[in-house]
């Protein structure tokens, strides 16, 4: 399953970080961060709750990048 | 500007204010480093606290974390010599500054590209108890009638019912040259209506309306990353840690050789200076912002130029195409096709044609096409029975209870009866009537206006080989190609041979040179997506071409290849100059201020000015009009 989320970073290097974040979580089997559009592409692997796997996505996000925001 | 730009604009002309007024204030010590301070933290706050969540975090190399220790370190040495603080400040400053810009760039850049691709309808007018009431498209289902007034933007892919008008179709084509509509024309979703009332039977949902899909493909494009996407990133993140350890080393070694080694003065506040130096220089953000930046400004440039790109990483592609391979029909040529003549027919020309029309009435394919038209009168498709089409061949059918077949000289052997040849240049349909050899009906197609340019264009943008695919006769594709100056024609395809023949191709040059294939997209779908890169045409309304394609040519016109290449070197070519001028100017000034000729300010324009000469370089990708 893929979604798409709006997100908010301020620099390319912080989105970056973000996407490897994301795909480093649990749950998460590819996630592409879009700097110029501002929007992230999850996909998720079989048998994972989207809503909890990106509450996680999230909370690893503001690690690396603390100015960070992904709308849920 | 955003909230947040305004914010920090204040804090940089407040920290700005501050710092040159206190140049005039006639306190030294630490009152003056206590007064110095509040600039420095009204500027640089929010960087020392995130430098600080980096370390907690265990993410320590960020910018962030460059510039908190380089001006804390600028900090501490003045303190030390109670010598000059502004210069802590004004890097902090400049960081800010450049920081503001590039945001401030950036969401410029951002809203114009996408202002750019704005083709989405905001709503539908739909009449309900005899008023107009403006819906949100989503909510129109099928086969509702909508009416479009002038000015309106067509919101949903329908069948004119009434009215007609002419269509501004610029923002999916690129075209310029205005379409006329009448009623019982198809309209597709995203074109201008400009002088009438029209009124639409939608036979789509508007999430499957072309200007969704557009939108979509256009808006997702720029996450596919390129190849040189790709290296930033990586080259980002060994960069960093790099220069860091650098910077400590540099700050470190040579005091210790020189106390150690040479017996020496250590002079550990010069190199640490020079550290710092190092340290506020080496700031990756010039590359990492405007390689994606120029790529983005390119997607958009293109699809303004009603060439949809489906991704960063096949601009790169078709930068480096040195082949390009073209279907004939729909291509080049324009795939309407008319009946020339029918030769050494015994029974009535009249009579031949109504066989072959009836025994084509199923089929789509513009030759069947263009034999019903010469036919000219209704099909009773009642009178054919047992229809096979047999791909690359022809059909067979039994019309009136008579076995008919109509199709190339294939067909003809296939079914064992002789077949006498002809001599025109054209698409030669032979006919059997009943197992007997009833003559052929020579039909032929006329080149597209601008093919002929196209291939000079495509020849002037460094493409080194032509090559003509067609399922059709050798003598049609042989008489075509010469005309238009392509090298290498293999006529008389089936639909897999084409794959075949790519295969060859692709396997015959070198690895660098890429080789892209044209097509109308509506049955090349395995070729295209075999070549290195698919290019479709005409794909105004057709979703197959835009499935299978990696570029899609919104219109019919080939010289738009042309352009979509030069688009792609001009990108490519602002992609390499961004990376060639950050890496370039960076190094020097990494050199220069290990060796001590870079102070601060060279290292704050090594780092700012770079990046913001970067991103104005980056947008320039955006203009293509005159390409």
């Amino acid at each position: 399953m893929k979604k798409t989320y709006k997100i908010d970073v301020d620099c390319a290097n912080c989105a970056n970080k973000m996407e490897q974040a994301a795909k480093a979580t649990a749950g998460v089997k590819d996630a592409v961060v879009n700097f110029m559009t501002l929007k992230m592409n999850v996909e998720f692997e079989e048998g994972h709750d989207a809503k909890a796997v990106m509450q996680e996505v999230r909370k690893n996000c503001k690690k690396v990048e603390d100015d960070c925001e992904i709308f849920l | 500007m955003t909230k947040k730009q305004k914010k920090m604009l204040a804090r940089i002309l407040i920290a700005a204010a501050l710092m040159i007024g206190f140049h005039f204030l006639p306190f030294s010590g630490y009152v003056r480093f206590v007064l110095y301070l509040i600039p420095y933290l009204v500027i640089g706050y929010d960087i020392l606290i995130k430098a600080a969540k980096g370390i907690k975090n265990r993410q320590p190399f960020d910018e962030c974390l460059l510039m908190a220790v380089a001006t804390i370190g600028a900090m501490a040495i003045a303190v030390y010599e109670d010598g000059d603080y502004t210069e802590a400040i004004a890097v902090m400053l400049f960081y800010q500054v450049g920081e503001w810009f590039q945001s401030y760039a950036v969401g410029k850049s951002r809203r114009n590209i996408s202002d750019l691709m704005d083709i989405r309808p905001d709503y539908a007018n739909v009449e309900i108890d005899g008023k107009l009431e403006q819906v949100d498209p989503d909510e129109v289902e099928i086969g509702t009638e909508i009416v479009v007034q002038p000015g309106e933007k067509v919101p949903i892919d329908g069948i004119i019912t009434e009215g007609s008008s002419t269509l501004n179709t610029s923002a999916l084509t690129g075209e310029s040259l205005p379409r006329d509509a009448a009623e019982g024309d198809e309209i597709i979703s995203g074109c201008i209506n400009m002088t009438g009332v029209l009124k639409i039977r939608t036979t789509k949902e508007f999430g499957e309306s072309t200007v969704s899909k557009i939108l979509d493909l256009v808006e997702n494009a720029s996450s596919r990353k390129s190849k040189s996407e790709e290296f930033i990133t990586k080259f980002a993140r060994i960069y960093t840690p790099a220069v860091v350890y650098s910077a400590i080393a540099l700050a470190v070694l040579p005091p210790l050789v020189r106390m150690i080694g040479m017996g020496a003065a250590a002079e550990w506040g010069t190199w640490i200076y020079r550290a710092l130096t190092f340290l506020v220089i080496s700031c990756p953000c010039a590359l990492v912002i405007s390689i994606p930046l120029s790529f983005f400004a390119g997607l958009g440039g293109a699809s303004n130029a009603g060439v949809l790109v489906k991704g960063s990483n096949y601009m790169e592609t078709l930068s480096q195409t040195k082949c390009v391979v073209f279907d004939k029909t729909g291509t080049l040529t324009q795939g309407v096709f008319e009946v020339n003549a029918v030769h050494h027919n015994k029974m009535d020309q009249k009579k031949l044609l109504e066989y072959a029309a009836l025994a084509e009435s199923a089929s789509s394919h513009p030759i069947s096409r263009s034999i019903q038209k010469a036919y000219g009168q209704e099909i009773d498709r009642s009178r054919v029975s047992d229809i096979q089409e047999i791909s690359g061949n022809g059909v067979t059918a039994l019309v009136d209870g008579i076995a008919v077949a109509a199709g190339n000289s294939k067909l003809m052997d296939r079914l064992g009866i002789p077949w006498i040849d002809c001599h025109h240049a054209g698409t030669i349909i032979h006919m059997a009537v009943d197992g007997e050899y009833a003559g052929h009906i020579v039909i032929s197609d006329i080149e597209k206006p601008h093919a002929k340019e196209a291939v000079k264009a495509l020849r002037a943008a460094g493409i080194e080989k032509l090559v003509m695919l067609t399922g059709d006769s050798r003598k049609v594709a042989e008489h075509v190609a010469a005309d238009l100056g392509i090298d290498e024609v293999h006529a008389e395809l089936l639909p897999a041979d084409k794959v075949e023949e790519v295969e060859k191709l692709l396997a015959k040059k070198p690895q660098k040179a890429k080789l892209a294939f044209v097509g109308d997209g509506i049955n090349d779908a395995p070729v295209l997506s075999r070549a290195d890169i698919g290019i479709a045409m005409g794909a105004m309304g057709s979703d197959a071409a835009i499935e299978a394609a990696d570029i899609v040519l919104m219109d019919d016109d080939p010289l738009k290849i042309a352009k979509a290449i030069r688009i792609s070197k001009k990108c490519i070519r602002i992609v390499y100059e961004n990376i060639w001028f950050a890496i370039g100017i960076k190094l020097i000034c990494l050199v220069l201020g290990a060796v001590g000729i870079a102070n601060m300010w060279l290292a704050i324009f090594a780092d700012v000015g770079v990046m913001i000469i970067a991103v104005l370089n980056a947008i320039r990708a955006l203009f293509v009009k005159n390409l």
